[in-house]
């Protein structure tokens, strides 16, 4: 995000040739890895490819498909909802944590430390590890309590699966977003709170009036690199529901790994390449309202 | 790869911690409120309950481990169940494969993104260089599931369906937001240094290994950190490129657990924690650079 130019070196020298061997050797690794295959899936959406063998253009048929095909559309419609969702959620808390985790506090530190730790553990496990929760320890608890909904696994049900895949994701995803409004709120210059102070702006006031709208900046940002990365979640899915019950949880990403091993190779990368043109979208946004700050 | 994090460009470095605003409420003892601190310390159970049943299911017996309550204490306490994961997941060697990719991941990101950042922040004014730096950021907005399966398909072609290959991939993924970060940094590296080094005689080359690469070293951890997490903990990657399931990565090969031995959950919450331990004991060596990294905003 760094697009502002680094300031003009040297202005008028020319490139000296070992600088090519810095760069280049970086650029063509990652045309070979990154951009080749990119370009080879779009190109292939348009062909009847089953991942080997002949194949040839077929035009927007797999399109066509694409849009008219009911699983599809589901988990377009789930992926959305849920990014949507969770977004909302992992936002809400970690700002509240963030305001919590920079005010007068004993412990900041070991708080701090505690709550960034779900960031470090690999989401596959970790999702095996609520998998148990939710399917053993909570059905025990709410049986326990009577509460009746709640006895039966969620996960096993095809209404509720879904808050439970929110809940896992916002535990992980909490706290880089955190870290974040952390960094929003120190980088508020501390005389704006001892003026308000001076005015009779009290704690509340304060943070009414200073704190959420100097990180609003902050909070566009959190929404935007969020809803992105929810778009392609998928190791906590596996790990808690495999897509199930029935297909009531199957991400788009999912969908499309499946499709490969089904043999639905030029189909899925038609459904791959609306995915990128929608993450294309997303990326724009991103850039206008990054670019509006200074720094960014 | 999903839970990348931007690091925050602060607009000045951070002084402005609440120990430091004396004259905010000068009523309230310096210390801070016990009332929020309590508050928060509850908040922070949600994070440390499921770590802890991990823990304590993790010593039990199979037996203790079967009633279903996973908040128990272990009794008796027991050390089966690591003894049979070490077996079942043949720990040395998913390990050893787990830490060569993560290295290789975390030593090939520092090195190619200095080099480019290198390069860039150095011919900025340069088209080719600009646009390299904008077409290596263009990554970022790739999801992976687009060039996944010609990923997979490539990789096999060219024999790099093995660790080697899920490494040059993790790569190639941080290479973005890597080579971003190194850029800002050297942005910030006044020109002077480098101008009395080549005085005294010394090559571009020389000038990089010297003088920047070491300057760069607080970004590097950062960098280093975070490519080290989204290595260990991925698993979209290494399930989809790896065809050998012999050179499978230690949290994607947790997935035994699911459909063979899933009655056994002493056995299955060990191996859980052996699986995480790395990252978590990384993470508590490191967790100074990763605050300072992010929240210090140490690009400007």
């Amino acid at each position: 995000m760094a697009l502002s130019s680094p300031a003009p070196v040297r202005r008028r020298r020319r490139v000296e040739p070992v600088f090519y061997l810095f760069l280049l050797p970086t650029v063509i690794l990652f045309t070979l890895a990154i951009m080749v295959p990119a370009v080879m899936g779009i190109a292939l959406s348009f062909t009847n490819s089953v991942g080997f063998g002949d194949f040839r253009f077929i035009g927007l048929t797999n399109y066509i498909a694409v849009f008219s095909d009911p699983a599809i559309l589901a988990a377009y419609l789930f992926t959305i909802g849920f990014a949507v969702v969770t977004v909302l959620l992992v936002n809400v808390v970690a700002f509240l944590l963030a305001i919590a985790l920079t005010s007068r506090i004993r412990a900041r530190i070991a708080l701090r430390a505690v709550f960034v730790l779900p960031m470090v553990v690999s989401g596959i496990v970790i999702a095996y590890v609520f998998n148990y929760l939710f399917s053993n320890s909570l059905p025990s608890v709410a049986s326990a309590v009577g509460f009746g909904p709640l006895e039966q696994s969620v996960l096993a049900n095809p209404d509720l699966a879904w808050l439970a895949i929110v809940v896992v994701t916002a535990w992980q995803a909490i706290p880089g977003t955190l870290l974040i409004y952390i960094a929003g709120v120190l980088a508020i210059p501390s005389d704006v709170y001892e003026a308000a102070s001076l005015d009779g702006a009290g704690g509340w006031r304060q943070l009414r009036s200073i704190t959420v709208p100097l990180t609003a900046g902050y909070v566009v940002i959190n929404l935007i690199l969020g809803f992105k990365g929810f778009m392609n979640t998928y190791d906590i899915i596996v790990g808690l529901t495999g897509g199930g019950p029935g297909t009531s949880t199957t991400s788009v990403a999912m969908s499309i790994f499946n499709g490969f091993s089904n043999g639905d190779y030029s189909y899925q990368m038609a459904n791959a390449t609306i995915f990128f043109l929608i993450a294309i979208v997303i990326a724009l946004l991103q850039l206008r309202t990054t670019r509006g700050k200074a720094a960014l | 790869m999903s839970t990348q994090v931007m690091p925050a460009p602060a607009t000045h470095t951070a002084p402005a911690t609440a120990g430091s605003r004396p004259r905010r409420r000068p009523s309230r003892a310096q210390r801070g409120s016990w009332a929020l601190t309590i508050i928060l310390a509850l908040c922070s159970l949600t994070v440390l309950v499921p770590l802890y049943a991990s823990c304590v299911m993790a010593f039990k017996t199979t037996r203790q481990a079967v009633d279903g309550n996973a908040f128990s204490l272990p009794f008796p306490l027991s050390l089966d169940g690591f003894v049979q994961a070490w077996t079942l997941t043949d720990f040395p060697r998913s390990f050893a494969i787990s830490v060569f990719i993560a290295a290789v991941t975390v030593a090939g990101t520092i090195a190619l993104s200095s080099f480019a950042a290198f390069a860039i922040s150095h011919n900025w004014e340069n088209r080719v260089f600009r646009w390299s730096f904008f077409y290596l950021l263009a990554a970022m907005f790739l999801p992976f599931p687009v060039v996944a399966l010609s990923q997979v398909k490539l990789t096999g072609m060219v024999h790099l369906d093995n660790p080697v290959g899920v490494a040059i991939l993790h790569i190639m993924f941080q290479l973005s937001f890597s080579v971003m970060l190194f850029t800002a940094f050297l942005r910030s590296i006044p020109t002077e240094l480098e101008e009395s080094a080549r005085i005294d005689g010394a090559s571009t080359w020389q000038v990089f290994w010297r003088l920047v690469f070491p300057l760069l070293a607080p970004m590097s951890a950062t960098v280093g950190i975070f490519a080290f997490l989204a290595s260990w903990n991925d698993y979209m990657m290494p399930t989809l490129i790896t065809a050998d399931p012999a050179l499978q990565t230690l949290p994607v090969l947790q997935n035994i657990f699911q459909t063979q031995f899933s009655n056994n959950y002493n056995v299955s919450f060990a191996s859980y924690l052996m699986a995480m331990a790395p990252a978590i004991i990384v993470y508590l060596i490191s967790q100074r650079w990763v605050m300072s990294g992010l929240t210090q905003g140490a690009i400007k």
